[in-house]
């Protein structure tokens, strides 16, 4: 499971070793929130869509996501000049919308864009388990990487299971209404859904056990830190030290 | 020569629940180089007998001695996991891996083979079920016969010495059955095999037991 796209192209940003692009995410995400200045977060915002591009997303992908943050952000523009008190740059009878509220809009708008362009560019195109692992290999508990990568694997299982389950239904007539009879039919389709579930987990370990699993995951991926990854370092912090200029200097 | 036999169950008893036991006294003994069909109607604990040699459930009465030692705790049950290997009946159950290749190379790396060791495994056991070229199939998208093929390699894998199979062939088209049936044949392991599948008892297995009644009869 890819959260964007396949992984058939690949480029500088996509053979970097996965720890580096964890790393170098959560990097430019604590930067972007420590920046307030848009003079700071434009550059960001450049450095993201430049990932992007170099990354080879398709734009398609890309837009949809961009659009997607964007309306959720466009509800700060409107509401964050109301509440914060300043000067008013527009009024609506006794609504006022401060000048001082829509820069803090602004900033907040350019802060979440730049940061979902880096993750789109540098975890977007990574495998959904090489992630898991990247995280287990930076430390991340043992449990929680194991419920990351079973929760990527056995989603689409859940996923077609209940398909069935809701084909079975509408095989026997079921239809949706706004009645006691549907809310009890879909709380039987999700209860069944738990049980079979917790039922399947069991028969998962079981199955690991028999394969002599005793609480380690080992894989067959070795990430390593080469030459390219020691690269994109320099040039990621070469990067991010521009806006870190313009933030304090 | 060694004639003692590999699996020996004296007086197995098993209940799910109280009050109904699924299996009781049964007694069952197999040497190295057999291969046993077991037979049953459904419910009879033919699946629960496989899952009581592996030590995924364990035995209210009776004792089990597997490969010459008794067998009780978990600990003595990990060595008795790598040499009998239990294909189970769901392949999805034991199919877990995003892609083939790591899902058969899972029993040697938790065997202690280094990467590209278990690498190696994995392909040469994907040759041997006749699954050149899979290695990077995402296990949830194969058919079911190819997923059948993938979860006996990955047991096949961990170089098992006997081969536990809980129906092996249910549910696949006759095309499907016809491969798995012949990547089994050509196996060297001894095997213990559920089906209600006459073909397949009829070419694989040495010997016929019944089991009926809580109890295995000959």
């Amino acid at each position: 499971m890819i959260i964007f796209d396949n992984l058939s192209e690949t480029n500088a940003i996509r053979r970097a070793d996965p720890r580096l692009r964890v790393v170098a995410t959560a990097v430019w995400a604590i930067l972007a929130c420590l920046c307030d200045r848009p003079a700071a977060l434009v550059p960001m915002l450049v450095l993201g869509a430049a990932l992007v591009i170099l990354s080879g997303l398709p734009a398609s992908a890309i837009r949809r996501r961009m659009i997607q943050l964007n309306v959720f952000v466009a509800f700060f523009i409107l509401i964050l000049p109301l509440t914060i008190p300043g000067e008013n740059f527009f009024a609506l009878g006794s609504l006022g919308w401060s000048r001082e509220g829509l820069e803090r809009a602004l900033v907040i708008a350019l802060r979440a864009n730049s940061i979902v362009l880096a993750c789109a560019a540098l975890l977007g195109t990574m495998e959904a388990a090489h992630f898991g692992i990247a995280l287990r290999r930076l430390g991340l508990p043992k449990k929680l990487t194991h419920i990351f990568l079973f929760t990527i694997r056995y989603t689409e299982t859940v996923h077609i299971e209940y398909h069935r389950l809701r084909d079975a239904m509408k095989l026997r007539a079921f239809k949706a209404g706004c009645d006691s009879h549907t809310l009890r039919s879909i709380g039987y389709l999700i209860g069944m859904l738990l049980v079979r579930s917790a039922e399947r987990s069991e028969r998962i370990l079981e199955a690991m056990k028999c394969r002599g699993f005793t609480g380690e995951l080992y894989t067959l991926e070795e990430f390593r830190f080469g030459r390219v990854d020691f690269l994109l370092s320099i040039l990621i912090i070469a990067a991010l030290a521009v806006p870190g200029y313009l933030q304090w200097m | 020569m060694d004639v003692s036999p590999i699996i020996e169950a004296q007086d197995l008893g098993f209940a799910y629940e109280e009050n109904s036991p699924v299996l009781r006294e049964l007694s069952f003994s197999m040497n190295a180089g057999e291969r046993v069909g077991l037979v049953g109607a459904n419910g009879s604990g033919k699946s629960t007998f496989l899952r009581l040699l592996v030590g995924l459930l364990k035995t209210s009465t009776g004792t089990l001695n597997l490969f010459g030692a008794p067998r009780f705790s978990e600990e003595s049950f990990v060595e008795v996991r790598k040499r009998a290997g239990l294909v189970f009946q769901n392949p999805d159950d034991q199919l877990f891996c995003p892609t083939v290749l790591d899902d058969v190379a899972f029993g040697p790396l938790n065997l202690g083979e280094n990467a590209e060791s278990a690498r190696r495994i994995a392909l040469e056991t994907l040759g041997q079920v006749g699954l050149h070229g899979f290695e990077e199939r995402i296990t949830h998208k194969l058919s079911g016969g190819e997923k059948q093929l993938v979860a006996l390699a990955s047991v096949l894998a961990m170089k098992p010495e006997v081969l536990l199979l809980d129906e092996p062939v249910a549910g696949l088209d006759a095309k499907a059955n016809l491969r798995v049936r012949s990547a089994l044949e050509q196996l060297p392991q001894s095997m213990i095999i559920i089906s209600h599948d006459e073909t397949l008892i009829e070419t694989l297995s040495t010997r016929r037991v019944f089991l009926r009644d809580g109890r295995i009869e000959n």
